[in-house]
């Protein structure tokens, strides 16, 4: 699985398009750091755009990627290897590549700035940890899409509609959701409706820190009442932890059925 | 060597695999022929736990090697369409294969007589489709074990490289080896195969000696001799 990680890695790190997404994290950090020298309001600026962009790319490149290596994966299935060593490699070694381009785009300028005598400190790790989890979970879901659908126009749109629902189409609904039911009690349906969006797990996460409850929207706010902050802390990151576990469940459950 | 038990593969309603009941020797080159769509491609991937059957048995060595990988370390194959990951070069996915197998190998032979020797540092995505067959091949064979499965091998290759390769096939059927060959170039067929096995809708038509295929279809080639064998089944087919 190593060697296999090893080389899906390497492959992904030469590709010019994760070059040019660290490129545009470098640049739009730098700018901020400079433009602004409020460091909590950079912060909450760049967590606006990798709340965006990272489900964005990792489900765009996750699926992209595993189309461009279905028959290298067919290869790679004529040799001595389990099933389950091959997509776990292939799949870690793209996620750890879409990782590392956070790490360096986010991460980087941020440390020049001397984020670590700061009060932010968290704040900034919180974001790069987020940035890095969203990266997983939406590859994740991109392998799943990529691989149940053979169809690569098909499958690159499924892609495309997921991304948007999670990121736009899901808040909205939402809210409407809310308000056609305001005379009930609907903590408990917000909260659980909270669990089952990735993007809404990180924002929270972060703005829980940031003790930001104006920007927390109304399901912060629950979740923080009903909760309170430490247990809905948790809850979040257990939230995050799930989704991150059971696709690649999944995925493992699709690749061991797959005909390729 | 190889042993297929009531093979039966669906593709959706389309029943790719129909009963397939079959006996591989240890050694000699078969070649596995058919028209489009007649299953050749889907037994091999059969074979290679590529594809996994709806019912029946493969035995390989004496084992049942269906949801198993370990005897693939046994195995060579070439894919039948050559793509590979774009950022990497040859000589890398040549090392990948060495180490995901250890043992000895033998590509220098390969690059010196497809003289690819200055391509092995180029990324992928910039070699042309003759090429990257080349590499293909060399992946495929470098590695010295005793059942060689080629999907399609003579596709964009150049004359010369065609030669090199087939005189590498005859070597390796003195060397005792089992070489099972796809192809359309039935020339190709009729140069290098001892056997012939004919894939007609999912069923084995024909399993024999190359020869005696020639002499029941009354053929004085392989093309005339199947050519025979696909006009008779359309007649049928009609009538």
């Amino acid at each position: 699985m190593l060697k296999i990680l090893k080389f899906s890695f390497y492959e992904m790190i030469r590709s010019r398009w994760v070059f040019i997404y660290t490129l545009f994290y470098l640049v739009a950090t730098m700018a901020f750091l400079l433009l602004s020298n409020d460091l909590s309001k950079v912060l909450i600026s760049m967590t606006n755009i990798t709340l965006i962009l990272t489900p964005l790319i990792g489900i765009l490149f996750g699926t992209i990627y595993y189309y461009n290596s279905k028959e290298f994966i067919q290869l790679l299935m004529a040799q001595a290897l389990s099933r389950w060593s091959i997509f776990t490699g292939m799949y870690l070694g793209m996620a750890l590549a879409l990782c590392l381009s956070v790490l360096v785009g986010i991460g980087i300028p941020f440390l020049f700035y001397g984020i670590m005598g700061s009060p932010d400190l968290t704040i900034y790790l919180l974001l790069i940890t987020m940035g890095c989890v969203l990266s997983i979970i939406f590859s994740l879901i991109a392998f799943i899409i990529a691989i149940s659908c053979d169809d690569e126009v098909k499958g690159l749109s499924i892609s495309i509609f997921v991304w948007l629902f999670f990121a736009i189409i899901y808040d909205g609904a939402f809210m409407l959701l809310i308000l056609g039911f305001k005379d009930y009690p609907l903590d408990k349906f917000t909260i659980s409706m909270l669990v089952l969006n990735p993007i809404d797990l990180a924002r929270i996460l972060i703005l829980m820190k940031l003790d930001m409850s104006a920007m927390m929207g109304y399901t912060g706010a629950v979740l923080t009442k009903f909760l309170g902050r430490g247990m809905g802390m948790v809850l979040v990151s257990a939230s995050l932890m799930m989704w991150m576990i059971i696709p690649f469940w999944r995925l493992f459950a699709l690749g061991k059925k797959k005909d390729f | 060597m190889i042993t297929f038990k009531q093979l039966n593969k669906t593709y959706k309603k389309n029943h790719v695999l129909k009963n397939i009941d079959l006996e591989m020797a240890g050694s000699g080159v078969v070649a596995l022929l058919g028209p489009n769509g007649s299953g050749k491609t889907t037994m091999l991937k059969c074979f290679l736990g590529m594809v996994l059957p709806e019912s029946g048995d493969i035995i390989f060595d004496g084992q049942s090697i269906l949801g198993k990988y370990e005897y693939r370390s046994k195995v060579s194959y070439l894919p039948q369409i050559a793509r590979f990951p774009d950022n990497l070069s040859a000589r890398e996915l040549i090392s990948l294969m060495k180490e995901i197998k250890p043992g000895t190998t033998r590509e220098a032979r390969f690059i010196e007589v497809f003289n690819r020797e200055k391509e092995l540092d180029k990324k992928m995505s910039s070699l042309s489709g003759g090429t990257r067959q080349k590499v293909n091949i060399i992946l495929a064979l470098m590695h010295d074990d005793p059942l060689i499965i080629l999907d399609e091998p003579s596709t964009g290759l150049d004359p010369l490289s065609l030669q090199e390769l087939k005189k590498f096939i005859r070597e390796e059927k003195e060397n005792g080896k089992l070489v099972i060959i796809t192809t359309h170039i039935l020339s190709l067929a009729e140069d290098l195969a001892d056997e012939v096995l004919f894939l007609l809708e999912g069923n084995i038509y024909f399993n024999g000696p190359l020869q005696q295929l020639l002499n029941d279809q009354h053929g004085s080639s392989l093309e005339m001799a199947i050519a025979q064998i696909l006009r008779t089944n359309k007649e049928i087919a009609h009538a």
